[in-house]
């Protein structure tokens, strides 16, 4: 298991590549499930400019390390793959990275899904926007 | 007894401190320290966590706890 706040923009492809290299279980893994969320330069019918995304160092790490550990037991992955973002973003740019390995795809599919949900609901990050003409916070995630 | 109150986000912007120090009676809950700061109710959902552990506006806090208050997370 490896979870990681990244303030730089990252490759999520280059990062799943060097991190599926290193892995002591390559030869039991079956099925990779993976998501990637960026960022759109419009919301609710408004253009966005930049996003700053903030979060709550050590309980961020925290609330993502139960939520990893819950869903891998529960599903038997064999191992999880966590990288998000803070700080200013720009549209384009990847947000988050959930990368999940099992034996076999249902367990993948289930357990990435399951920690993105609970990402969006758990763990402490809070998004403001910058428009055209002004700044907000966002105040609720838009249903997956 | 004194414990650190912080504020992330919109929250932050709306009471005016990230982290501040805040003196409390004995056997204080984490509402306590929220009129400590604010004077106020929330008004709004407000989300709270105790040493970084999610909790509510009832639970009771100890001299030296962080109590951290934010708005409804929208990461991801």
């Amino acid at each position: 298991m490896h979870i990681e706040i990244r303030h730089q923009a990252f490759n999520p492809w280059h990062e799943l590549d060097a991190y599926t290299r290193s892995a002591s279980y390559r030869n039991q893994a079956g099925a990779c499930a993976t998501f990637v969320g960026s960022m759109r330069d419009f919301n609710e019918g408004d253009t966005v400019r930049t996003m700053h995304l903030e979060h709550y160092p050590g309980m961020t790490e925290k609330q993502l390390g139960v939520i990893v550990d819950e869903v891998s037991k529960e599903n038997g992955l064999l191992d999880v793959l966590v990288l998000h973002r803070v700080g200013d973003i720009n549209p384009g740019e990847e947000i988050v990275l959930v990368g999940c390995w099992s034996s076999h795809r249902k367990a993948a599919f289930d357990g990435c899904r399951l920690i993105m949900e609970a990402l969006k609901s758990k763990a402490p990050f809070w998004k403001k926007e910058k428009l055209l003409d002004g700044e907000r916070w966002i105040s609720r995630n838009t249903p997956g | 007894m004194s414990v650190n109150a912080r504020f992330f986000a919109s929250l932050k912007e709306r009471v005016g401190h990230g982290s501040v120090s805040v003196d409390v009676a004995e056997a204080s809950c984490v509402r306590d320290v929220w009129y400590a700061v604010t004077g106020e109710g929330p008004g709004e959902e407000v989300l709270v966590a105790i040493n970084k552990e999610y909790a509510d506006f009832d639970a009771a806090v100890v001299d030296g706890d962080e109590v951290a208050f934010f708005p409804p997370i929208t990461g991801g």
